[in-house]
């Protein structure tokens, strides 16, 4: 499983109010939830972000509230990947048990703003095309790996019960 | 091994003898918490995994708090999504409008976290309970729909940092002016993924609700958890709310415990304290400000300082005086809302021009109650102050404790109190 597309730069700290402002949370529908991601640091990303697009950003990615509709945002405008330097945890758990691939690598802060990006998620290998360079992230431990390619937690645990 | 007191209650939760800083286990949930805007995804995905009961009607806990009462249609369908999850389950603890309160406000009332209890909550406030001496931390719906089926949770156990606090507070210095110079001291990240263990004889100096109050925005420094220990006080407490059967336990560190960083505090030494915008570590002291920051509201309230004692505070500043700004109280509960009355605060605050409130989130995520316009800026006793949190990206929010908070409203400025003595 890998993710290709254009990268969407931003810093640190991203919030979850930023990403998804709490105004929106009337409502839990992905699609809904996805017109309006990022819309208070970046009013353009919901009509500029295409399918497969990869967001990467600095320090603490995610903080504050734990509001699932965050990565839900993220997911449903078609993001691939989130790759951070740091993130923050509950934003992180989230991440993984709703299927968005996430992967922290100090040395992405290097990626810029447009640049075209591939991901190998079994290896953590991340390929800047744009610039020709390659940076390491920790590979996904086996148990993520299987949450991730059911497409969520809740789907695995549901075959997984299938199976048992 | 010696371990922090994180580390014991997790071991005993997961039934094992020690774990270790990283290590992945698996444990026993006390209670597993959401709200009108978490659950709802949660109930979802609970009814996709196929359960059709949860793994104990009394360790499930829903409250209604975030728009409630219903601002529009759209929040009123989730509430009402929530209400007939709740009856259909047989959930026991599920509070409603007349019966919720502000969700962290709440639950310690009414006896629903204990010393030693393992929490989760779909909510990154869940960490609060750390007051009491409990692990209690904030995860997303998945994890609660989860839990609610299963009555387990898989934590990576946390490291530790430990805040050794001495000496005693002086007037006016509360619990929020303490995290808010820790924050400030470590930054928002300053404990990602840790403990934050506090420790030492200042510990004794602070109320219960202080210790509230810090506990609740450790998640504000990245922490997991943040956790006091457990002394006469908390014990006091726990014997006025919990009354359940099952009784609590209380766990101390172990001497020798790792650390990952050390932290002292002298409290005496802390003045009130205000965090600019647009992150909490933006931490200055107020009577060392070198600019005038002018406000067009105050929002006292809120799971970091809606408690009795917070309103006590500000009503003894307000009273006999006039707000210059737009000025909103919610007590965090019904309970508080009635002991603020019979106590007179209420009075005082109407008598200041301001609006006391039924409990509510509302202003604290900008969902309603409190919206600020373009170019405004509030203060705020809430925890957080990112762009748009209250309203407008172009608004702003500092963060204050209640004191600061309601001074700040007599003056129409962020001001200390004791311009006001």
């Amino acid at each position: 499983m890998d993710a290709k597309g254009k990268v969407f730069k931003y810093g640190n700290n991203v919030d979850t109010d930023v990403i998804i402002p709490a105004r929106y949370l009337n409502s839990s529908d992905p699609g809904d939830l996805a017109a309006h991601c990022m819309e208070d640091i970046d009013p353009e990303f919901v009509r500029r972000a295409a399918r497969g697009d990869i967001i990467v950003a600095e320090r603490n990615f995610g903080c504050g509230s734990s509001r699932e509709h965050a990565p839900m945002a993220i997911k449903a405008a078609g993001i691939s990947c989130v790759i951070a330097r740091t993130f923050a945890r509950i934003f992180y758990r989230n991440a993984i048990n709703i299927g968005l691939p996430i992967l922290e690598c100090d040395e992405a802060a290097r990626i810029r703003q447009g640049d075209e990006v591939m991901v190998r998620f079994s290896s953590g290998e991340i390929t800047n095309l744009t610039r020709g360079e390659v940076y390491q992230a920790q590979a996904y431990p086996e148990f993520m790996r299987r949450i991730i390619a059911a497409g969520g937690l809740v789907n695995q645990v549901r075959e997984e019960m299938a199976h048992s | 091994m010696a371990m922090t007191m994180t580390q014991k209650i997790l071991a005993v939760a997961a039934g094992l003898e020690e774990v270790k800083p990283g290590q992945l286990i698996e444990a026993e949930l006390d209670l597993v918490l959401g709200n009108d805007i978490t659950a709802p995804v949660a109930i979802k995905e609970f009814e996709k995994i196929g359960a059709d009961k949860v793994f104990d009607r009394e360790r499930v806990a829903i409250v209604l708090d975030h728009f409630t009462p219903n601002k529009d249609i759209k929040s009123a369908e989730h509430s009402k999504l929530c209400r007939d999850f709740a009856k259909r389950l047989g959930i026991k603890h599920f509070y409603d409008v007349g019966r919720m309160g502000v969700e962290h406000c709440l639950i310690p009332e009414l006896g629903l976290a204990a010393p030693g209890d393992v929490i989760i909550g779909a909510d990154s406030h869940t960490c609060t309970y750390g007051a009491l001496g409990a692990f209690s931390t904030g995860t997303g719906s998945t994890d609660m729909a989860c839990a609610m089926a299963s009555g387990r949770a898989w934590f990576k156990v946390p490291a530790a940092v430990r805040f050794t606090l001495t000496g005693a507070p002086q007037r006016y210095v509360g619990g929020k002016d303490v995290i808010l110079n820790i924050i400030g001291k470590i930054g928002v990240d300053g404990a990602l993924y840790k403990s934050m263990e506090f420790a030492g004889p200042g510990v004794a100096a602070l109320t219960m609700a202080d210790r509230f109050t810090i506990a609740n925005m450790a998640v504000e420094a990245g922490a997991k958890n943040g956790i006091f220990p457990v002394d006469e006080r908390t014990l006091e407490y726990t014997r006025a709310h919990v009354s359940r059967e099952r009784g609590f336990k209380v766990y101390e560190a172990d001497s020798g415990a790792p650390y990952e960083g050390e932290h002292t505090i002298d409290l005496s030494l802390l003045r009130p304290t205000v965090a600019f915008p647009h992150l909490p570590e933006n931490a200055r002291v107020v009577d060392e400000l070198d600019e005038t920051v002018n406000i067009d509201q105050a929002v006292i309230g809120s799971c970091t300082n809606g408690r009795i004692e917070d309103l006590r505070i500000a009503a003894e500043i307000l009273k006999g005086r006039q707000v210059a700004a737009r000025t909103i109280i919610l007590p965090g509960t019904q309970a508080t809302w009635l002991e603020a009355v019979r106590e007179g605060l209420a009075e005082v605050f109407v008598n200041a021009g301001a609006v006391f409130s039924t409990p509510t989130c509302g202003p604290c995520l900008g969902g309603y109650m409190g919206i600020l316009a373009a170019g405004e800026r509030a203060v705020s006793t809430t925890n957080r102050n990112f762009v748009g949190r209250m309203g407008h990206t172009e608004s702003e929010v500092y963060l204050a404790g209640p004191a600061v908070a309601a001074a700040s409203a007599v003056l129409g400025r962020i001001a200390s109190p004791e311009e006001l003595l």
